[in-house]
């Protein structure tokens, strides 16, 4: 497996919001308001300005990459051996903006299933029954 | 979730068979019968057990003479440990506290 192992993954959320770009570009880009739905931050609209990302457990080491107002905000999102980059773009629809998520990285151990295992092991066991709760 | 994911959270969904599990990671290969001794249920039940893990890929048996020998595939969890999943749900809840904090912003 190890020609996979630092194979690029991406995750990608995407939504139509009945918001103008306008609108949730303010939420993604002052700290207040990011604060709000993300983590507390210092983050600027400024390329090449890094900043991170707070929450009680832990932090996420991130640095502007691109920026164009309401449509477009890339950064660097770093965390627990993750290296990823976070792409937001917007897209003015009839009835509001689509929005959407893009985060693709590596994890130069996520293939291994030892190191996987090990490190999914415990908190997955902790969450298990839960987990399938909500499911059923 | 994945229908491999979703195989592999059912068959560890019950704490005998997770048991089953665990020991066959943390001691190695064992037979029924050598299971059955620490499971606190019949031989039947473990062997049933056991082929739920074997068909969520989680067991692989070895066949020998009379006796058949199980042990433990670790490999089938990498999918629970691949980071997408993780972030996937949480990318999915910073959706809906957007969308909530956007609803009670000022235009």
């Amino acid at each position: 497996m190890t020609d996979t192992a630092t194979e690029l993954r991406s995750v990608v959320v995407e939504r139509e919001i009945a918001f103008p770009p306008e609108k949730i570009w303010r939420a993604l880009t002052q700290p207040h308001l990011i604060q709000e739905w993300l983590m507390k931050n210092d983050f600027k609209p400024v390329p090449d300005h890094r900043f991170k990302l707070t929450a009680e457990w832990g932090s996420v080491d991130c640095r502007v990459l691109e920026i164009e107002p309401n449509r477009t905000l890339a950064y660097t999102w770093d965390a627990y051996g993750l290296e990823s980059t976070v792409t937001w773009t917007l897209t003015p629809i009839g009835s509001g903006t689509h929005l959407r998520m893009e985060q693709a990285g590596f994890r130069p151990d996520q293939e291994q299933a030892y190191q996987g295992a090990r490190f999914g092991w415990q908190r997955f066991f902790e969450n298990l029954e839960q987990v399938l709760a909500r499911a059923d | 979730m994945s229908n491999v994911q979703d195989a592999l959270f059912r068959a560890l969904s019950d704490p005998t068979r997770r048991g089953i599990f665990e020991r066959l990671c943390r001691e190695g290969e064992k037979t029924v019968g050598a299971l059955t001794a620490h499971a606190g249920v019949s031989q039947p039940v473990v062997s049933k057990h056991l082929a739920v893990l074997k068909t969520a890929g989680l067991v692989r048996d070895r066949h020998e003479g009379r006796q058949t020998h199980y042990s433990a595939e670790i490999r089938a969890l990498a999918p629970l440990a691949d980071w997408t999943t993780e972030m996937a749900g949480f990318w999915e809840s910073r959706f809906d506290a957007l969308e909530d904090l956007l609803k009670r912003m000022d235009q």
